[in-house]
C-alpha cells in the first residue's frame, strides 16, 4: 500500500517540480524556437503517458493488493486492448516525430546567402576565421599548421589571402541574419555550443561539419565545448558577440586578413630598444626581472604570450581588477605602446636579450610538485618550456611571479575578466591546487625542470 | 544418425561430477558456481564502480574542496565507472550471473551444454576484470577518455591514460568479448538444443526470451566493439592511422594521416547501441517473471511479449547512429535514425502495458521482489519517454551532451535494470542459497535506493534543459547558470551518497542471511517455472535427481479457475478438467508435451 501512495507522490511531486523549476531552457537567442515548440509538444504527450501509466499502475495496487479471498483474473490475452494500445501509442510517437522531422529539415538546409565563419577548435581553444572579401574561404591542410600559421591555410591559394583571422575565442556575428558555422578541428573532437542558440555540432579532426542559425538578440554569449577533449575540456570556453549588422561589419573591418598578417614585418629590435626604456625601470635592462619592484623576468618568455599580454593590459583585459596592484601598474605602461608595431619591436628587443635562468626563490616538496606538474605540463610542456600555440613558458622564468599568478587566477583577481578566456582557462586549473603549499610545491619543481 | 534431443538421451551423457573441493568450488563446470562465480565478481567490481561515482558526485557537488580529485583523476573515474558499470557489471551480471544459473534450471537442463567453455568463459572474464583493475596501478593510471573510447583524444597526450590505461582498457575489453563470446555461444545453443520434453520456446518463461536475446544481440553485436579495439591499438602502437587523420596535437606535428574518428563512432554505437537492450532485455524478462509470481497472475499478452523482444532486438541495429545526431556525420542520417528510434518505442511501450495490466485484476503481494519490480515499471516508463526527447533528433540537438542525456541513460538503463536485479536477487536468492533474504532490511534497502535514486536523477534533467554540459570538472563561473544550479547539484551529490550507503544494508543482508535467513522451501513464493521444482533446494549437481522434468504447460499458470492452488507448475501433467491457456486452440502454443 505505501508504494502505491508514494508512487502517486512521485507523479504529483515530478509535476510540481517541473512547474515550479526554476531550471528551465536557458532563455533563447537564435530562430530555433521551433525546437523549443517541439519539446514542448513532447512534454505534453510524454507527461500525458507517464501521469497515466503510473497513476493507473497506483490504482491497481490499490485496488488488488492482496486480501483474503482475493482471486486474480485469469486473461492471458486481450486482442482487442493490445491492439488499441499500440494503434493509439504509434499516432502519439507520430505526433512527436513529424513536426520534430520537419525541423530537421530546416535544420540541414542553410539558406542561401548565409554569412559564413569556420570555427577553428584545437586543445584547448577557439579560432575563427572569414572569408573575406571574395568569400571563399582559402584552402587548408593540416600539415601546414605551424606558429606562423596556425590556421593551415596553404599560402598559393589565391582564396585564402583575403581571409579574416581571429587567432582568438571571441567571435562576432550580425543581428538577424543566417549564420552558417563551418567547423574544423586540429586534433581531436570538440562541440561548439552556445546554450542561447539551441543548436550544436562536433568538430571532427579530417573533416569539416556545418550548422546555421539566425541570432536574434543583441548580447554575448558564452561558447562551451560539448565533446569531451580531454583533461581541460570544462575550462576550454569562448564567447559569441551577437552585433548589429553595421557594428558587425566595423568589426569585421578591423581584423586582420592572412594577407596582412604574412606581410607584417617583424619587429624591429632596434626600434624597440628605445620603447624599452620604460620597461626596463622595472623589468631591468636585461629583462631579468627585479622582485624588489614585483617585476618578472621578461626574457627568453614567448613572444605570442608577451604580445598578447600587452595588448590585453592595454584593452583593459588585463590589469584593472582593484586587488591586481601590480597589474593596474603595467596598464598605463603598455599604453606608451600606441600600435601593433609597436608591440612587435618591443618583443623583438626583449627577445635579443641574453636569457639567463631566473634565480630559483621558492622550495617545496617536489616530489609531490611533479605529480602535480602532470596536470601542467599538457599545456606549458613536460620541460616548462611553453608550448608556442597553447601556453607560455614556466621553467626559468621568476618563480615568485609563477605564484603570484597562480594565486591571482585562484582568486579571481586574474583571469575574470570575460574577454581573459585563457585566463579563465589558468583560473580553473589554478583553483585545483589546493593552498599555497601545492602552489610552492609544484612551483619548485618547475625551478627543477 | 538421426538427431536425438539432449533431453532424449539424458543417461548417455557424462555429466563431469566434481570430486574435489577445486573441481566444485573453483575449477567448476556446474552453471550454478559459475553463475555465483560471475555474480559475485560483476558484484565487486561494481562497488569500486559505485566508489567512483561518490567521488565524481563530491567533486560536481563540492567543487574544487578535496586535493585527491584533480581533472586527471575526475575523467579517469567518469571512464572507469561508465565502463564497469555497463559491461563488467551489468552485462556480466544479468548474463554471466542469471543467465548461467537459470537457463538450465528454467529449461529443466542438467547444465550447459558446454559447461567447459562455460568455465573457461569466467576465468575469461576474471582475468579482463583484473586487467581493467591493474589499469589504476600503471604509471598515468587508468585511460580517461570517457567511456566512449572516442579517438584521436582517447590515445593523444591531454587525456590521462595514454601510455597504459588506454592499452589496458582495450585489452580488457578484448579479453571480455572473448570471455563473453564463449558463454553466449553456450547460452543460445543451450536454450535452443537443451530444453526438456514439451519445453517449446512458446513455453519458455520470459526471463529467457530477454536472456536468449540479449545474448543474440551481444554475439553480433561485440564483434564491432572487438575489431574497433584492435583497430585502435593498431593506431596507438603501430601507428596506423584508421581513425586517425593528419593532426596536430599540442604544437607537434603527427604522423597520422587520412582515418577517420567517425568510422570509430559508428562502429563504437553499432555495438553500443545494441548493448543498451544487451542489460535492458534481461530486465525486461526478469520482471516480467517477478510481476506474474507476485501479482499471482499470468502475464499479460505473452506472445506480444514475445514479440516486442523480437522486434526491440532487431531494432536495436538500425538505430545506433542516434547517438551521434550532433557528430558531425551526414545530417541527412538524422531522418532515417530519428524514425527508427522513435519506431522503437512502440514495442517498448506495449511491454511497460503489458506490465501494469498483468497487476490489473491480480492478487498484488507486495513483497520485496515486487516492490523493485513495480519501481522498475515507474523508472522505466521515466527513462525511456525521456528517450523519445533524445531521439527526436530536433529535440536532441540542445540536449545532447548536457545532464538530460546523463539523467536519461542512467534512470533507464543504469537505475532501471538494477532495480530488476536487486528484486531478481530477492526472489531468486531463496533457491540459491535455501534461505530468505531478510525481508525489513530489504524493505529498508528498497525505500532508500527507489527514493534516493529519484532525487538523484530527476533534477539532472533539468540541469540539462539549463544547457550544464556532462564531462565536466567544474562549472566555475558559467554565466547561464543560476546560482541556484549549483545549490541542486550539492543536493543531488548528497543524495548519491545516501543511496550508496542504502547498498551497504543490501550487501549486510546478503552476507548475514546466508547464516541467519529464514530457511526456504523448495518454492516460497509458489511460482511455477521449473526452477522452483527441483527435488533439492539448493539444487544439487544435474540439479534434477534421477529424471528430467517434463513440461505440460506454459510458464503463467496463475490463478486459474477451477485449480484448488492459485498455480500450476509447469511440470503438472495436463488435466482435461481445467481449462488451461495454452491448450487451448487459441493458446500461444499448441503444446508437444508427450
Amino acid at each position: 500500500m505505501p508504494i502505491a501512495v508514494v508512487l502517486i507522490l512521485l507523479v504529483v511531486g515530478s509535476l510540481v517540480f517541473h512547474f515550479l523549476s526554476p531550471w528551465t531552457f536557458t532563455p533563447i537567442a537564435s530562430n530555433w524556437g521551433m525546437i523549443d515548440t517541439t519539446v514542448d509538444i513532447t512534454f505534453v504527450v510524454t507527461g500525458i503517458v507517464f501521469v497515466a501509466i503510473n497513476l493507473f499502475m497506483a490504482y491497481a495496487i490499490i485496488r488488488y493488493r492482496h486480501r483474503e479471498g482475493l482471486t486474480a483474473k485469469y486473461e492471458p490475452e486481450n486482442k482487442k486492448l493490445e491492439v488499441w494500445l499500440t494503434v493509439l501509442t504509434t499516432i502519439g510517437v507520430a505526433a512527436m516525430l513529424t513536426p520534430g522531422l520537419f525541423v530537421w529539415a530546416k535544420f540541414v538546409t542553410v539558406p542561401a546567402g548565409a554569412t559564413e565563419i569556420e570555427v577553428v577548435g584545437q586543445q584547448w581553444r577557439w579560432s575563427y576565421r572569414l572569408p573575406g572579401r571574395d568569400g571563399e574561404f582559402g584552402s587548408v591542410d593540416a600539415k601546414l599548421i605551424d606558429p606562423e600559421n596556425p590556421f593551415g591555410i596553404d599560402p598559393g591559394d589565391p582564396n585564402g589571402r583575403d581571409d579574416v583571422l581571429i587567432d582568438d575565442a571571441i567571435v562576432h556575428i550580425p543581428l538577424g541574419e543566417p549564420v552558417r558555422f563551418w567547423l574544423r578541428s586540429k586534433d581531436v573532437l570538440h562541440n561548439f555550443t552556445v546554450a542561447q542558440f539551441r543548436v550544436k555540432m562536433d568538430l571532427v579532426p579530417g573533416m569539416v561539419s556545418y550548422m546555421w542559425l539566425e541570432p536574434t538578440k543583441v548580447g554575448e554569449y558564452e561558447v562551451l565545448c560539448e565533446e569531451l577533449c580531454g583533461i581541460a575540456h570544462h575550462a576550454m570556453r569562448g564567447r559569441v558577440i551577437v552585433d548589429e549588422p553595421e557594428d558587425y561589419q566595423a568589426w569585421v573591418d578591423s581584423q586582420s586578413t592572412f594577407a596582412e598578417i604574412q606581410a607584417r614585418p617583424p619587429g624591429d629590435a632596434a626600434l624597440g630598444a628605445a620603447s624599452y626604456a620604460v620597461c626596463a625601470a622595472c623589468h631591468g635592462a636585461q629583462g631579468e626581472g627585479q622582485l624588489a619592484l614585483n617585476a618578472p623576468k621578461l626574457s627568453g618568455q614567448d613572444s605570442r604570450y608577451l604580445k598578447k599580454q600587452l595588448r590585453n593590459y592595454k584593452l583593459g583585459i588585463r590589469g584593472t581588477h582593484e586587488e591586481d596592484v601590480y597589474g593596474r601598474q603595467m596598464q598605463p605602461m603598455a599604453a606608451t605602446l600606441v600600435n601593433d608595431a609597436m608591440i612587435d619591436n618591443v618583443v623583438a628587443y626583449i627577445l635579443s636579450l641574453p636569457d639567463t635562468p631566473a634565480p630559483a626563490t621558492i622550495s617545496g616538496d617536489i616530489v609531490h610538485g611533479a605529480k602535480l606538474y602532470v596536470l601542467c605540463a599538457n599545456c606549458h610542456g613536460k620541460d616548462g618550456q611553453g608550448i608556442q600555440m597553447n601556453a607560455p613558458r614556466q621553467a626559468g622564468m621568476s618563480d615568485w611571479y609563477l605564484l603570484s599568478q597562480l594565486k591571482n587566477f585562484k582568486q579571481g583577481v586574474r583571469g575574470e575578466h570575460p574577454y581573459d578566456l585563457h585566463g579563465k582557462q589558468m583560473g580553473f586549473m589554478a583553483r585545483t591546487l589546493h593552498d599555497e603549499q601545492a602552489m610552492r610545491d609544484v612551483i619548485a619543481y618547475i625551478n627543477t625542470l | 544418425m538421426a538427431y536425438v534431443a539432449i533431453a532424449d538421451r539424458d543417461h548417455d551423457i557424462e555429466h563431469h561430477d566434481p570430486t574435489t573441493f577445486i573441481t566444485k568450488y573453483i575449477w567448476s563446470q556446474d552453471h550454478k558456481v559459475i553463475a555465483i562465480q560471475y555474480s559475485i565478481t560483476a558484484i565487486f567490481v561494481g562497488l569500486v564502480a559505485l566508489v567512483l561515482s561518490g567521488m565524481m558526485r563530491l567533486q560536481l557537488g563540492f567543487p574544487d574542496s578535496f586535493s585527491f580529485i584533480t581533472p586527471n583523476n575526475y575523467y579517469q573515474f567518469i571512464t572507469m565507472h561508465g565502463m564497469i558499470m555497463v559491461i563488467f557489471l551489468l552485462t556480466a551480471l544479468f548474463l554471466g550471473g542469471f543467465g548461467n544459473y537459470l537457463i538450465p534450471l528454467m529449461i529443466g537442463a542438467r547444465d550447459m551444454v558446454f559447461p567447459y567453455m562455460n568455465m573457461l568463459s569466467y576465468w575469461v572474464y576474471l582475468v579482463s576484470v583484473i586487467v581493467l583493475l591493474t589499469s589504476f596501478f600503471v604509471p598515468g593510471g587508468p585511460t580517461g577518455a570517457g567511456w566512449t573510447l572516442y579517438p584521436p583524444q582517447a590515445i593523444l597526450p591531454g587525456t590521462p591514460g595514454t601510455d597504459w590505461g588506454i592499452v589496458l582498457m582495450l585489452g580488457s575489453l578484448a579479453l571480455f568479448i572473448v570471455a563473453f563470446t564463449m558463454g553466449g555461444l553456450n547460452y543460445v545453443t543451450t536454450i535452443l538444443q537443451a530444453r526438456a520434453r514439451g519445453m517449446t520456446m512458446m513455453r519458455l518463461p520470459l526471463s529467457l526470451w530477454g536472456i536468449f536475446m540479449a545474448t543474440v544481440l551481444g554475439l553480433l553485436a561485440f564483434p564491432a566493439l572487438f575489431v574497433s579495439a584492435v583497430m585502435m591499438m593498431l593506431d596507438k602502437a603501430l601507428g596506423t592511422s584508421f581513425f586517425m587523420p593528419a593532426i596536430v596535437s599540442m604544437g607537434e606535428q603527427l604522423d597520422y594521416d587520412g582515418g577517420s574518428p567517425i568510422l570509430f563512432q559508428h562502429l563504437f554505437w553499432f555495438f553500443g547501441h545494441p548493448e543498451v537492450y544487451i542489460v535492458a532485455l534481461p530486465a525486461f524478462g526478469l520482471v516480467s517473471d517477478l510481476l506474474s509470481t507476485h501479482a499471482r497472475k499470468n502475464i499479460f499478452g505473452y506472445r506480444m511479449m514475445v514479440w516486442a523482444i523480437l522486434a526491440i532486438g532487431g531494432l536495436s541495429f538500425v538505430v545506433w547512429a542516434h547517438h551521434m545526431y550532433v557528430s558531425g556525420m551526414n545530417p541527412y542520417f538524422g531522418f532515417f535514425f530519428a524514425t527508427t528510434t522513435l519506431i522503437i518505442a512502440v514495442p517498448t511501450a506495449i511491454k511497460v502495458y503489458n506490465w501494469v495490466l498483468t497487476l490489473w485484476q491480480g492478487n498484488i503481494h507486495l513483497t520485496v521482489p515486487m516492490l523493485f519490480a513495480i519501481a522498475f515499471i515507474f523508472t522505466f516508463t521515466h527513462g525511456g519517454l525521456t528517450g523519445i526527447f533524445l531521439g527526436n533528433v530536433v529535440v536532441d540537438l540542445p540536449l545532447s551532451d548536457t545532464y538530460f542525456v546523463v539523467a536519461h541513460f542512467h534512470m533507464v538503463m543504469g537505475v532501471s535494470p538494477i532495480l530488476v536485479v536487486f528484486g531478481s536477487i530477492y526472489h531468486w536468492y531463496p533457491k540459491i542459497t535455501g534461505r530468505m533474504l531478510n525481508e525489513t532490511l530489504g524493505k529498508v534497502h528498497f525505500w532508500g535506493t527507489l527514493l534516493g535514486t529519484y532525487a538523484i536523477y530527476l533534477p539532472m534533467h533539468y540541469l540539462g534543459f539549463l544547457g550544464v554540459p556532462r564531462r565536466y570538472y567544474a562549472m566555475g563561473n558559467t554565466e547561464f547558470m543560476p546560482e541556484s544550479a549549483f545549490v541542486l547539484n550539492q543536493s543531488i551529490t548528497i543524495s548519491a551518497l545516501i543511496v550508496a550507503g542504502f547498498q551497504l544494508i543490501f550487501l549486510y543482508n546478503l552476507i548475514s542471511s546466508l547464516r541467519n535467513g529464514e530457511k526456504a522451501g523448495p518454492n516460497p513464493w509458489r511460482a511455477t517455472t521449473l526452477e522452483w521444482q527441483t527435488p533439492d533446494t539448493p539444487p544439487k549437481h544435474g540439479n534434477w535427481g534421477h529424471t528430467l522434468p517434463e513440461v505440460h504447460r506454459w510458464a503463467y499458470d496463475y490463478s486459474v479457475p477451477g485449480y484448488p492452488d492459485d498455480f500450476i507448475p509447469q511440470n503438472v501433467p495436463a488435466d482435461p478438467s481445467i481449462p488451461a491457456y495454452d491448450q487451448g486452440s487459441h493458446g500461444p502454443d499448441h503444446g508437444t508435451s508427450s
